[in-house]
């Protein structure tokens, strides 16, 4: 049975700092540290149940090169439950859980402040270099770094059947989760390469199903460290997207994979009819089909577009949310603004894709490219149009080419600045994020599933937080507000 | 829910029709679209880095997801 899709994303943000000396790690953790002094933050990340090497398929295959756990480098946790820190060298913003895509979007949107805001505490200190942070995925050169997105799934779904349901996605969302791309940086389009691409991130990847996420990349991974009881819960670590800049581009990538999740625990997604033969050339191809009319060859010999798988899993979720409801995905309210969102974005796409230039990333980009190489004639291999492409992701509100573009908003601005420091509600976020709040000096170390206490006596006491669907302010909030000190809290939690 | 299904599932040659007319360049909303990008291509070299080539070349990534 389909079970509530708890969400959230993680963003590595490319970053550059100027000088000769210019190291990203130090660059990292300069925003990072920077950040955290100026809202004394002062917990650390607890890694005791870390295990990125985990395989969902529960067997690691020989050769596979499992992700380490970096546990020195600059790590910290907020009062709005995130967790901000450096990842191989990029800063990383993993949002707090959230409830539905509305919400997340508030928090990916939040992310970006805290990144903003970490740029001026940097600009401030006396020695440290000009940093930049820029939300895209890849440098142009073959070098990428991800924008995961995690859903809560119910462990008793064979994990045959979420690979099987979730590849046609993943495969054909691009047409509306694309970031855009200037030119092409690997070999996955042999003696073709294409001017522009719908997806930074579609040519890094190789496999179909694997564990790695920085080589050979697979469009699912298979990483199983769900951060909840694992008897009860997986969480599906998805990192075949890009990283958006438009509202409405992560609303439908996060809202829509969320309900064929649903669907795939529920069984009513036809994954066997949407099957590809060769979903990686797949994944390839429809980055490369600015036209959107390119037929995929389907595992049973016939073949359809990006845009025509893309309207028979729209129909499949219309048909769910019919018999069984949108609880799952956050409720009605949300659940149809995902589906009448998702329709018109279809009906955009295939009528005249330029109608979505204030909505999704890849054509708002491309707009810009084409009117720029119109005025100035310039050739593809322009530096001009690469330097255009960076700038589109650049968080500097002065630089930004994104923010000159009047993109719809989903969200106000009033929310995401709250969402900076506050938490999500109806998540064990909020318990995470406001004990930090309450109780910073005691809160010695936390992670998604625990928070450790120092109460001043030993030992230090975990509290564990197992289910992400409790600890929220409605069971939490009366408890938080008798409770006077984190000893009382703890007394009551264990009585 | 029956609106919904009524609206869904449009053939390409229905809506072309329909929302090319609305988006077209001598639209009124074509037109907003255009100028709006005519004014941001005004600007924009000012907000362009100095050197592309140079920003373009420096910026490198490794080490990542």
């Amino acid at each position: 049975m389909a079970i509530p899709k708890v969400c959230g994303i993680e963003t590595e943000y490319g970053i550059h700092a100027a000088g000769p000396d210019a190291n990203p790690v130090t660059a990292s953790s300069i925003l990072v540290n920077a950040y955290a002094a100026e809202v004394d933050r002062r917990t650390g990340w607890d890694f005791e149940d870390e295990s990125p090497d985990k395989d969902a398929r529960g067997y690691a295959r020989e050769g596979a090169m499992p992700p380490m756990v970096e546990t020195h480098l600059a790590n910290t946790v907020l009062t709005n439950g995130a967790r901000y820190y450096v990842d191989h060298a990029h800063p990383e913003y993993s949002t707090p859980e959230c409830v539905d895509a509305l919400e997340l979007v508030c928090h990916d949107k939040a992310g970006e402040e805290v990144l903003r805001r970490s740029m001026l505490a940097a600009a401030s200190l006396p020695t440290a270099p000009v940093v930049v942070a820029y939300k895209n995925n890849s440098d142009g050169k073959g070098n990428s770094y991800g924008c995961h997105e995690n859903y809560l799934m119910d462990r008793s779904v064979p994990f045959g059947n979420v690979v099987a349901g979730v590849i046609p996605h993943f495969v054909t969302r691009q047409i509306f989760t694309g970031a855009g791309k200037v030119g092409c940086e690997t070999m996955a389009f042999g003696s073709e390469p294409p001017h522009f691409q719908i997806s930074q991130r579609a040519e890094f990847f190789e496999e179909m199903v694997g564990l790695e996420t920085t080589l050979k990349r697979p469009i699912v991974n298979t990483r199983d460290e769900p951060h909840a009881d694992p008897k009860r819960f997986r969480r599906l670590h998805v990192i075949v997207g890009d990283a958006n800049l438009a509202e409405v581009a992560t609303f439908l990538k996060v809202g829509t994979t969320a309900l064929v999740l649903a669907m795939i625990e529920d069984e009513m997604l036809p994954a066997k009819e949407l099957a590809l033969s060769d979903p990686v050339r797949a994944m390839h191809q429809v980055s490369a089909d600015l036209g959107l009319g390119r037929p995929l060859r389907t595992a049973d010999g016939s073949t359809m577009t990006a845009l025509e798988m893309q309207w028979e899993i729209f129909a499949a979720a219309q048909g769910y949310a019919k018999e069984r409801g949108l609880e799952v995905v956050g409720g009605e309210q949300v659940g149809e603004m995902v589906l009448d969102r998702w329709e018109a974005v279809l009906q955009g796409l295939e009528s005249d894709p330029e109608s979505l230039a204030s909505q999704l990333d890849w054509v708002a980009k491309r707009r810009l490219v084409e009117g720029y190489r119109e005025r100035h004639g310039c050739a593809w291999d322009d530096e001009r149009l690469a330097a255009l492409d960076l700038q589109y992701h650049d968080l500097r509100p002065e630089r930004s080419l994104f923010a000159r573009l009047a993109m719809e908003r989903l969200v106000d601005e009033v929310a995401v600045r709250e969402a900076v420091t506050e938490p999500p509600r109806r998540t064990r976020a909020w318990f995470r994020g406001r004990c930090l709040a309450r109780w910073p000096d005691s809160v010695v170390t936390a992670n998604w599933d625990s928070l450790v206490f120092d109460l001043g006596t030993d030992p230090l006491r975990r509290v564990p937080m197992m289910d992400p669907l409790k600890g929220t302010a409605e069971h939490t909030d009366a408890l938080l507000e008798e409770c006077g000190n984190p000893t009382e809290l703890l007394d009551r939690l264990s009585s | 829910m029956a609106e919904r299904e009524q609206k869904r599932r449009t053939a390409p040659s229905r809506t072309e029709t329909e929302v090319v007319e609305e988006t077209s360049p001598s639209s009124p909303r074509g037109e907003k679209l255009k100028a709006d990008l005519d004014d941001l291509l005004d600007e924009i070299d000012e907000v362009l880095e100095d050197n592309a080539e140079e920003f373009v070349r420096n910026y490198v990534q490794k080490g990542g997801q």
